[in-house]
């Protein structure tokens, strides 16, 4: 793999500050990195759960958690953390041992995995990859087998039913999530989620989202799609408690039962990163003015650039997390819907819609530029945007950036 | 660097192999699937050593996210029982470690007559002229596909912009949708064949009047 950005700098840093050998200072960097992606795949996890027990109870006309950790239950999901540990181990005798063990690893490493590709700001991402979105979705997609091991595995008629449901669910909304999140990549020209990230600075107009009326539409398909894809409500039919007990969890317990609830937050956290990320400007603030400062202040580096970073790792999470609590809110609003009609939902409505907005957002740059002779309505042009990013990732890649390249002139100036 | 990646290209190697040996030791379906899973992530991961991060993504979503998940959906579609065991008739074992020791003998067969050492060495320098009559080698002579970075290029040459650092110094560059179109309109081709094949192999269970037939959903 093509080790970039963040991880290159670390294991540098190793290398020069403590002498240590280019082995060690890559196996420390890596501890390093796996430190930081599993710090931020357990902690949204732990406080999306308390959030959803507070918005339910609101929502339910209840308080909700009020007791551990002071007024408002701060630390209800650690006690709850702690009560699941305390559990015993238990597989049912008609289990297959080994797979109804295996299953909550599956689910787990591969929500985990997917963090090492989400930048949280600009190169803070553990693998900057040119494919980083592909690989991330292709990663992601694994967690559906460690459910169907789950369900199969574990002998029971509920857990069956549950998995069968989830297979077809999974593999059904694969496809307008994939195609939902081709579109902004067509109107941004890269899988790189950092430049992608990059090349939405700027202004409120320079968001994907509000590149062309397709991308406006394909963000609310995406977010119905990712909503389907972590087997949330209204399409929570893996579980379905009124009708499958708990579906495929029916038999765990203890911790292998919280394994799947934090792959399940995490994920959450993880497609909304995706949304912010391609639709709603990374981390960006998209205040006119505001944003193209930031930019120009970070490249200089040191302490400023450092803290920009932390402001737009900020701006990023709550974005994310803006985004994990319309989750919450469709869940406790929305009933669940039949199997049947989850299936027509994607295959009659969603993959047909999907693939009229694909095709519209080819042809929207094409009927601009013949029509106005550019090929954006508000942002910066296509091409000029991706120059800009481009630039930047060839300029910090390298050590010392060619001086003979030009400025560009369109830097910032969007809106023409 | 070179001594991680040895040890991990050893890890998956060998996770290959045991995953592959498990498919045929194990005699539950599930299981067996299960070892597949194993088998192509590790060969996934032997692509992503390899500096192949597309390939081994794409394995990843094919092979491992959307090929198994359906073989495993089958299963249980039709399963008659929770744990379905499979045997084998001798004569089934006889002709299954004939074909494998055949193919094995050939696959070691063109191991051992490579010339390994020109193979490093063409490797190393990159493949020139000296190497005539070679038509598959020659191939990989071009210094893009050494320099390996091609997915970006391939990705941008399809939504259209160019891959150098120049464009959009000019008005009007950037609006061109390079080869999507064409692409998206094949891609759609096949979706429809797709559906229409679906659509022929399903039983027909009742004749139903055209308006029946738009209320009722497809529950199958």
């Amino acid at each position: 793999m093509n080790f970039s950005l963040a991880d290159a700098s670390i294991s540098s840093y190793f290398e020069d500050s403590w002498g240590s050998s280019p082995e060690w200072a890559l196996l420390a960097a890596a501890v390093v990195h796996l430190v930081l992606v599993a710090g931020f795949f357990g902690l949204p996890a732990g406080v999306f759960i308390w959030t959803e027990r507070k918005v339910s109870g609101r929502i339910q006309d209840r308080l909700g958690p009020t007791r551990v950790g002071g007024r408002f239950g701060w630390l209800q999901s650690l006690a709850d953390g702690i009560k699941l540990i305390q559990k015993e181990d238990l597989a049912p005798k008609d289990a297959d041992q080994v797979l109804f063990t295996m299953a909550p690893y599956v689910v787990v490493v591969s929500s985990l995995a997917a963090f090492i590709f989400l930048p949280f700001s600009d190169g803070w991402i553990a693998v900057s990859l040119d494919i980083g979105l592909y690989l991330m979705l292709a990663v992601m997609s694994l967690e559906v087998i460690g459910v169907i091991l789950a369900g199969y595995s574990s002998g029971s008629k509920w857990s069956l039913f549950g998995a069968m449901r989830e297979a077809a669910q999974m593999i059904s909304y694969e496809i307008p999530m994939a195609i939902c999140v081709v579109i902004p990549i067509i109107a941004a020209g890269s899988l790189n989620l950092n430049e992608i990230g990059g090349m939405q600075s700027g202004h409120l107009g320079n968001w994907l989202i509000f590149n062309d009326p397709f991308t406006f539409l394909a963000f609310f398909v995406y977010f119905v799609c990712a909503t389907a894809s972590c087997k949330r409500a209204p399409f929570d039919l893996a579980e379905a408690e009124s009708e499958l007990v708990a579906g495929f969890l029916t038999e765990y317990s203890g911790f292998r039962w919280s394994f799947f609830f934090l792959a399940e937050y995490a994920s959450m956290f993880a497609v909304s990163g995706i949304a912010a990320l391609l639709f709603l400007g990374g981390w960006h603030t998209g205040i006119p003015g505001l944003d193209g400062s930031l930019v120009d202040l970070r490249e200089t580096g040191g302490i400023p650039g450092y803290l920009i970073n932390v402001l737009g790792f900020l701006v990023f999470l709550v974005k994310s997390s803006l985004l994990v609590c319309v989750q919450i809110w469709v869940r406790w609003t929305l009933p669940r819907l039949r199997i049947d009609q989850v299936m027509m939902t994607c295959l009659k409505y969603l993959v047909p819609i999907t693939c009229f907005l694909f095709l519209g957002s080819i042809l929207w740059p094409l009927a601009l530029s013949a029509t106005l002779e550019r090929t954006t309505l508000f942002g910066e042009a296509r091409g000029d945007r991706a120059a800009r990013v481009f630039r930047q990732e060839a300029d910090r890649s390298e050590p010392t950036p060619p001086t003979e390249t030009p400025a560009p002139d369109s830097a910032g100036g969007g809106g023409e | 660097m070179t001594g991680i990646e040895n040890q991990l290209f050893w890890l998956f190697a060998g996770l290959t192999c045991a995953g592959a040996i498990g498919v045929v030791i194990s005699r539950n379906i599930v299981r067996m699937a299960f070892c597949l899973i194993v088998s192509l992530g590790s060969t996934a991961g032997l692509f992503f050593l390899l500096e192949a991060d597309f390939v081994g993504a794409t394995q990843l979503l094919v092979y491992v996210g959307g090929t198994l998940v359906l073989l495993i959906f089958g299963v249980m579609l039709t399963g008659s029982g929770p744990f379905r065991q499979l045997k084998m008739s001798p004569s089934e074992t006889i002709l299954g470690v004939a074909v494998g020791g055949l193919f094995l003998a050939v696959v070691a067969f063109t191991v051992i007559t490579v010339d390994w050492d020109r193979v490093t060495r063409a490797a190393t320098r990159g493949l020139s002229a000296q190497d005539q009559g070679r038509p598959v080698g020659a191939a990989a002579s071009d210094a893009n596909e050494q320099e390996g970075d091609t997915a970006r290029a391939i990705g941008l040459r399809l939504v259209g912009l160019p891959a150098d650092h120049h464009i959009g110094n000019r008005k009007g560059q950037g609006g061109d949708t390079g080869y999507l179109l064409p692409f998206e309109i094949v891609s759609v081709h096949l979706l429809v064949v797709l559906i229409g094949a679906a659509y022929l192999a399903r039983a027909k269970r009742r004749v139903e009047t055209p308006t029946e037939a738009v209320t009722d959903g497809d529950t199958e």
